[in-house]
């Protein structure tokens, strides 16, 4: 079970290092495309790295504080 | 103008026959009548038209343009992907309603009336309830539960449709919302919605498909709601109120994902989600947003049946449909992880697949619309989207924590099917112009542009980073996740009982008053009748003597006065 557990934990780690680089990349490379804007913001390199991100962030949150009250056993309808 | 056979009543046929098939005439005819209604409907001439006397009206059952052709030929595919996946399903009867539920879809698209169009709408919900009941014993109360709502949806539809003729004495489905907006047409809005899966009766769907068995959430996930989403793009386009139920129902089928601890639920509320995609477009209701609502939903149709192949195949393989139970099946299932993780690239609308070329269309339409708060809200939802099937999906599946199972990958006609679904989203992908050829608009839009690569792959990339950043608070969790079915599976439930119960003790307290009744009566009875009663009791020769002597008397003297 440790030897999954490590492994597991070393399989994030590398996921979170690779898309870390691509990250960056995307970032790097959004300074070089051209940009047509429809808003202003939405024109600006970076824009949709840290808007994906916040949004997730909200997502996750908003989920995690409705599921205090919404989440239940499995037998809670019993049917 | 040209007779020609209705493609979907073909297949409706097929699936009516299909029970008296056994072996490889069952399989053969699981492949030839999908591929056969395919052909039908792709070599349909464009003036091709049947119409019937019924009653007064003149039905159209078949009429054809740009928009239902496009929406038939991806029902037929789908019929014949499912039908290929599906070559190991034991329960004929399944797959019987499920052809028949594909062929009244394909019938809707191509109905020309109300009136036809309702007929084939019925049969759908008549089938697809079949196909949720075939999911087993647990299968039974939702799909109950499944039938209450659809035919509910179906007598406000038939409502509003008996409406729209009396008043406008023209049955021809034709865009409604152009006009003043009656009751009538309310109504007709409202059973739409219900199959399109909008709120407040959204949970249907969660309830039920996911209860289907490993074939059958396939085609159900296909059908319903995205018929509903065609005859909303024909009667209601531009109807303001459908760009904020879009979206509600977007966000909302986000935040649900994300709770679920179940595979199939998940997916199931992504289809609200990307069903909410294209009900707020056709609120927007231009050009440009109804071509991308026609793409998106072939698009999704496609990646949305790969996804759950995906997940029908670890059912079929392990038995188990929850994220508790699964993980690390990447090692022994190499095939169904990669068809997953491209029906996950595709749903996420990551470059190079179908959702980067049909969803985006819809975004740019609510920019080109100047609808900003729209546009920051489905791009912030198209992020989520990457978050909890991009990521979440194939992650608590296929790697996570290994879970010890150590499943083969599926039957080969499994793997074909989830591969071909994979080629499809990748071909529409690589080569968008022959989508946007199908779409009932010219289109000029260009996908494939630097910015609009790298900013879905920010999405994507930022997205998958915010994920493992939170692993820990929205890791999975032996948990069911409330939702508006609680109102009617358990406080409509309650009432229910509450009102049994009140039911049960008036009855008894009737009975009891009434039998009281009775009892005294005959109680009285006896107490008179009965062996010592007063009237029963032998009586005494001398007391009869004086009776028989007091009545004579009586006579006597009453004879005498008249006299």
């Amino acid at each position: 079970m440790k030897d999954k557990e490590l492994a597991q934990s070393n399989m994030i780690k590398r996921l979170m290092w690779g898309l870390l680089v691509l990250a960056v990349l995307s970032v790097v490379a959004d300074f070089f495309v051209y940009h047509k804007s429809h808003f202003g913001i939405d024109g600006t390199p970076g824009f949709g790295a840290w808007y994906a991100f916040l949004s997730c962030v909200l997502f996750a949150v908003i989920a995690v504080l409705l599921g205090i009250i919404l989440k239940q056993p499995e037998t809670y309808y019993d049917d | 103008m040209m007779t020609s056979f209705p493609p979907g009543l073909m297949l409706i046929l097929a699936g009516l026959l299909l029970p008296f098939l056994h072996g490889t005439s069952r399989s053969i005819a699981l492949l030839f009548f999908p591929a056969l209604t395919l052909a039908l409907i792709w070599f349909l001439p464009d003036d091709a038209l049947l119409q019937l006397p019924f009653l007064q009206y003149e039905l159209t059952l078949l009429q054809v343009d740009n928009l239902s052709r496009l929406f038939a030929l991806v029902f037929a595919l789908m019929a014949l992907a499912g039908g290929a996946f599906a070559l190991k399903q034991k329960n004929t009867f399944e797959l019987a309603a499920a052809f028949v539920y594909a062929g009244g879809a394909i019938s809707v698209t191509f109905s020309g009336d109300l009136i036809s169009l309702f007929i084939f709408w019925e049969i759908m919900a008549i089938a697809s309830t079949l196909v949720v009941l075939c999911g087993g014993p647990s299968a039974h109360n939702a799909a109950l539960r499944y039938a209450a709502i659809h035919f509910l949806g179906g007598v406000l539809l038939m409502a509003g449709i008996a409406g729209e003729i009396s008043a406008s004495g023209n049955i021809a489905l034709t865009q409604l919302s152009n006009g003043e907006f009656t009751f009538s047409r309310y109504l007709l809005l409202a059973g739409l919605l219900i199959n399109a899966g909008a709120p407040p009766l959204s949970a249907w769907l969660p309830d039920s498909y996911p209860k289907a068995s490993w074939t059958g959430m396939i085609f159900l996930s296909a059908f319903t709601t995205k018929t509903a989403v065609y005859v909303l793009m024909r009667t209601f386009p531009g109807t303001e109120i459908l760009l904020y139920l879009g979206l509600f129902m977007v966000f909302y089928g986000i935040i649900y994902a994300i709770l679920e601890n179940d595979m199939r639920r998940l997916l199931a509320y992504s289809i609200i989600s990307q069903v909410g995609f294209m009900v707020c477009a056709v609120g927007i209701g231009s050009d440009k947003a109804l071509n991308g609502v026609a793409a998106h939903a072939f698009a999704h149709i496609i990646y949305k049946a790969l996804l759950l192949m995906s997940a029908g195949s670890v059912i079929y393989m392990t038995g188990k449909s929850k994220f508790t139970e699964l993980g690390g099946l990447f090692r022994s299932m190499p095939v169904t992880t990669f068809c997953a993780i491209v029906g996950a690239l595709s749903i996420a609308a990551f470059p190079l697949t179908s959702g980067f070329v049909s969803k985006t269309i819809i975004a740019k339409a609510a920019a080109d619309e100047h609808l900003m708060l729209v546009w920051f809200m489905l791009e912030a939802a198209s992020a989520g989207t990457c978050f909890y099937v991009g990521f979440k999906f194939p992650w608590f599946v296929f790697f996570h924590k290994d879970a010890g199972l150590r499943p083969v990958d599926p039957p080969i006609n499994m793997q074909i099917s989830m591969i071909f679904m994979a080629v499809a989203c990748i071909l529409i992908g690589l080569f968008p112009s022959a989508l946007y050829a199908m779409l009932p608009f010219s289109i000029d839009y260009v996908p494939y542009t630097g910015a609009h690569i790298v900013f879905q792959a920010q999405l994507m990339i930022f997205a998958g980073l915010a994920f493992f950043l939170m692993l820990v608070w929205v890791g999975k969790t032996n948990t069911i996740t409330l939702d508006f079915d609680w109102v009617y599976r358990k406080i409509g439930f309650q009432w229910v009982l509450n009102f049994n119960d009140f039911l049960t003790v008036t009855w008894r307290q009737i009975v009891a008053g009434f039998s009281g009744g009775v009892q005294k009566v005959v109680a009285k009875i006896y107490r008179y009748s009965g062996p010592d009663g007063l009237l029963a009791r032998p009586w005494e020769t001398g007391v009869m003597a004086f009776w028989t002597t007091f009545l004579l008397a009586a006579y006597l003297l009453i004879y005498y006065y008249i006299k």
